[in-house]
């Protein structure tokens, strides 16, 4: 998380426990959005914002239970960057995975998403 | 009842006053041990807002109009017996009868029985088509005979009469009034605003006779068919609603020996006291010490408290007592503001008239001036804003010259008056400013609901509820507490509409550029968040055109416009074709069956006349849409804060009611406006007569077919807070139809805030409708071009915004599920047979390990 591109015809890439896999160009990522991942059968959503940092955190909204935390509009709350939850709009700290809005989800299971390294490779 | 511990109060009659006395009654503290309260009533419902009665037509339900919840009775142990009359009073025995035969003793008698309306005792009057005007019954049966009538008279053009016909035209019918005085609203204004608003009245569509009788009612087949004025002029109509005035109810009291008035009205002292020590009268039953009865309600409120008072609070107190009231009114008579107040006719002696009339432009203002220079009174028809600051300063010293009260707006800056703590704002409950800039400083309250809550003041007729924003506004200012209005911390200085001129003046073309000047934050790469970035979009979106989907404003769309689908709980999306008008082939039908089953997709009609195709996953939705635009379907726009749809009956040519063809003009509606993106939805329907198949009331712009033309009514809503559509322009041709909606259209977009339909927009907007109106038909603003261009511009660039997506490659390469693999389905997307279709799925607990 957090590594900044610059060139062209670089590579985004997320860590995974053995190394690091290729997820797309880093021109395909929209400044402000986030795409889904699919590695080893787990989701991830990865994030690119306006300034150009990246990050990654699980896809699963853990208030609907949905794999659509890609899919939220990112910006800022503060100095915090987040990613806000298409389904029930709570916002998540993209350098953390906190949720900012409510710590636990109505089932009482902690409401954070799990973070990923990501970096750019040229 | 003679147990010595008890007092046995007896109220005849639960109308507005009657609810009032027992609230009075019960709010007393400490409550008066052994107090046991009794209401016997004629009418089968509990007291109900009999002053906004003719809101009820425009879909206010009886339950709405309750003044008496349910609750209430219970919590104050009052027996409440409806539905069955008071037939005679035995003060001997202290007792009273009813109709049922219950006989029921009392140690007071409240009488509150109120009012019948006049029916002028000529030949033919209770013809059946005959109505009056006085209970939601009546109301009821009006509107039942009103679907089979062409032409409705109202006798009587004072206040209810005009409400009456306003309700008559809305029903479309053709309306007449015939008021026997040379004005309309005789008791309230004088000839000069007579004037005006015979004209804006007559301007609305309604024919008024005015210096006209009654001579007969015409009987044709046991149904009436028209009347006879006293100049022998005859007019045809359907139904006759008489509307002449009321008379007290009180024959009760007349039986049992009571005096009452020449003219009617049971003889109270300023205690509201019969001369039977056991017996009170208050409201419209009773004639007051100063000879009068009063048919208002505030009058009828204030001797409620005095008899309440004199039961709760020992020997009578002397100051107390009601004497007399003044016949101050100001409403809005089918849109006209219509106030008259003191001395309106300036019958003082010595007294001046500073006067200002516009007959061009429907305004008369007047104030009566005492030879003292003190103010008297007033009329005021057209333009009745300053009604709330001048009568309660009536009877003191004008702090400004008369003249700069009168003279409009642009002829002088307009004058607002600093009204002293002691004036009365609300005069239903009798609250001086003082108290509601109390409830401000020392209770916290910071709205006008809080207001309410805690004074009642707003809670009668509500006339002064503007005020009362005014004065809760001004209080906070003065504390130093700002209402907080910028969108979000990153445009904390603007509002949506304020954005919008400066990207609109300004030429802005993305966000990056917008919050770079004019963000809250410092710096480069500042950015939004999920309030203002949607927000921004859509006003680049209904200015700039050009895809949503493109360059800067890819990142500003929430999920639904991103995939320009509607997100499902799953995870999954759903689809919806427009059908303009709900109008679809059967071959478009079959189409849409076949993507639907080959897709494997669930399908259901919306409420919107068209189908949704749910269970799409996001790699599914170009297949879908090649498909759906070779069949020649566009986008729907579900997904957007756009239009959604334009509804419609079926219309004249297959209905045997419809008068226009309501499909026709729907479908020109919704592909005129498909694709306008506004601070909201926009919902719209035609219905193709006043029987409303189509229900355009309840739709942020609605029209419904007349003879003549079409009526638009705005501002209608369904979701948490129903709201049912107002009238703003009646029998417009076609041309002038369009040109009226687009500009309604563009001035909503221009200046509502995020998130706020219509409904909310124009309660909050300053002048409301009548703003609006003036605005969108006359101009006020000047801007008409400026929305006419704008729509003209929307019109003439509008793609499918769907078919574009699919010309270009780019686009449709979102539309994957993973970004490192595409064309592998989304697998936690599943679905389960139900009913012989799908259904989600509901997800497993899956731990999701980070590293």
């Amino acid at each position: 998380m957090g590594a900044t591109g610059t060139t062209v015809e670089t590579t985004v890439e997320i860590a995974t426990g053995t190394g690091w896999v290729t997820i797309c160009p880093y021109d395909r990522l929209t400044p402000g959005r986030g795409v889904a991942a699919l590695i080893e059968g787990e989701q991830v959503a990865v994030f690119r914002t306006r300034a150009g940092e990246l990050y990654a955190l699980g896809n699963r909204d853990p208030f609907s239970g949905a794999y659509v935390m890609s899919r939220g509009i990112v910006g800022r709350r503060g100095e915090v960057p987040i990613v806000t939850s298409p389904m029930y709009q709570q916002a998540f700290d993209l350098r953390t995975g906190e949720c900012l809005d409510e710590p636990t989800t109505p089932d009482g299971t902690p409401a954070a998403l799990p973070t990923w390294r990501v970096r750019v490779r040229s | 009842m003679t147990d010595a511990q008890q007092t046995h109060v007896v109220l005849v009659g639960h109308g507005m006053v009657g609810q009032r006395f027992l609230e009075a009654l019960t709010e007393a503290e400490p409550r008066p041990p052994g107090l046991r309260i009794t209401v016997l009533a004629e009418e089968p419902r509990r007291a109900y807002d009999r002053v906004h009665l003719t809101s009820w037509f425009s879909g206010t339900t009886a339950e709405e109009l309750s003044l008496c919840g349910d609750g209430f009775a219970a919590e104050h142990g009052i027996d409440i017996r409806l539905g069955d009359p008071v037939e005679t009073i035995d003060r001997a025995a202290r007792t009273v009868t009813t109709g049922a035969g219950h006989t029921v003793g009392y140690d007071t008698l409240v009488l509150a029985t109120g009012s019948y309306p006049f029916v002028p005792p000529v030949p033919g009057h209770d013809t059946p088509g005959c109505f009056v005007y006085r209970t939601i019954e009546d109301l009821e049966a009006i509107k039942a005979a009103a679907d089979r009538a062409r032409i409705g008279v109202v006798v009587g053009g004072g206040l209810l009469g005009l409400e009456a016909a306003g309700a008559l035209t809305a029903m479309g019918l053709d309306t007449h009034v015939v008021e026997f005085a040379p004005r309309l609203m005789a008791l309230q204004i004088d000839d000069g605003g007579g004037r005006v608003l015979r004209r804006k009245i007559q301007d609305l569509g309604v024919t008024v006779h005015t210096g006209a009788g009654t001579r007969a009612i015409v009987d044709r087949a046991g149904r009436v068919a028209g009347m006879v004025l006293s100049d022998g002029t005859e007019l045809a109509a359907d139904l006759v609603v008489f509307s002449a005035g009321v008379r007290p109810r009180d024959q009760l009291a007349r039986a049992a020996g009571l005096a009452v008035g020449e003219r009617g009205g049971i003889v109270v002292d300023e205690y509201c006291r019969t001369a039977d020590p056991h017996v009170l009268a208050i409201g419209e039953c009773a004639l007051a010490v100063d000879g009068r009865v009063y048919g208002l309600v505030a009058p009828g409120y204030a001797m409620a408290e005095v008899a309440a008072r004199q039961l709760v609070a020992g020997p009578p107190d002397p100051d107390r007592t009601f004497t007399g009231a003044d016949l101050s009114t100001s409403l809005k008579l089918l849109g006209v503001d219509v106030a008259g107040f003191g001395d309106a006719h300036g019958v003082a002696e010595d007294c001046v008239e500073v006067l200002y009339s516009n007959p061009q432009a429907g305004v008369y203002k007047k104030l009566v001036i005492g030879a003292d220079g003190r103010l008297l009174g007033g009329v005021l028809v057209g333009d009745a804003d300053a009604y709330a600051q001048l009568r309660p300063l009536t009877g003191g010293p004008l702090p400004v010259p008369p003249e700069q009260l009168v003279l409009p707006t642009a002829a002088g800056p307009r004058v607002r008056l600093a009204l002293p703590d002691t004036a009365v704002v609300c005069s239903c409950h009798g609250v001086a400013k003082g108290t509601i800039r109390a409830a401000v400083t020392e209770h916290d309250v910071v709205d006008v609901p809080g207001v309410k809550r805690r004074t009642k003041a707003g809670t009668g007729c509500g006339g002064c509820v503007k005020l009362i924003g005014g004065i809760v506004t001004e209080e906070l200012a003065a504390a130093g507490i700002e209402t907080r209005r910028g969108l979000c911390e990153h445009f904390a200085r603007y509002t949506r509409a304020e954005l919008y001129e400066i990207v609109r003046v300004k030429g802005i073309g993305g966000f990056a550029r917008l919050i770079d000047e004019h963000g809250s934050a410092e710096g480069p790469d500042a950015d939004g968040c999920e309030v203002c970035k949607p927000a921004v979009g859509s006003i680049l979106a209904s200015l700039s055109g050009g895809h949503i989907l493109d360059g800067e404003q890819a990142a500003l769309q929430d999920t639904n416009d991103h995939f320009l689908a509607n997100l499902q709980r799953n995870g999954s999306y759903s689809v919806v074709p427009r059908i303009p008008g709900g109008e679809v082939t059967p071959e478009g039908l079959i189409t849409i069956g076949e993507i639907a089953r080959d897709f494997g997709l669930y399908t259901k009609i919306t409420g919107g006349q068209r189908i949704d195709m749910f269970g799409a996953t996001v790699d599914q939705l170009p297949s879908i849409w090649q498909r759906l635009v070779a069949a020649g379907f566009e986008s729907g726009h579900a997904y957007g804060k756009a239009l959604r749809t334009v509804k419609s009956c079926v219309g004249q040519t297959w209905c045997r009611y419809g008068v226009q063809d309501s499909v026709a003009l729907a479908i020109e509606l919704e592909l005129r406006y498909r694709g306008l993106r506004s601070p909201h939805k926009l919902k719209s329907a035609v219905s193709g007569c006043t029987r409303e198949c189509a229900e355009a009331q309840s739709k942020d712009f609605g029209v419904i077919a007349t003879a003549e033309g079409w009526n638009l009514y705005v501002g209608g809503n369904g979701g948490t807070t129903p709201r049912h559509a107002e009238l703003l322009a009646s029998d417009l041709d076609h041309d002038t139809l369009i040109r009226t909606i687009d500009r309604f259209l563009m001035f909503y977009i221009r200046t509502a805030d995020r998130l706020e339909r219509t409904a909310s927009w124009l309660t909050r907007i300053e002048g409301g409708l009548d703003h609006v109106r003036a605005v969108v038909m006359d101009d006020a603003l000047g801007i008409c071009a400026d929305l006419d261009e704008l729509m003209g511009r929307h019109v003439e660039t509008y793609e499918d915004e769907w078919a574009a997506t699919l010309a270009d490659p780019e686009r449709v390469r979102r539309f994957v599920s993973f970004a490192n693999a595409p064309g592998v389905p989304d697998p936690t997307v599943r679905f389960t047979p139900e009913r012989e279709q799908i259904k989600p799925v509901l997800f497993e607990r899956l731990e999701v390990r980070g590293r």
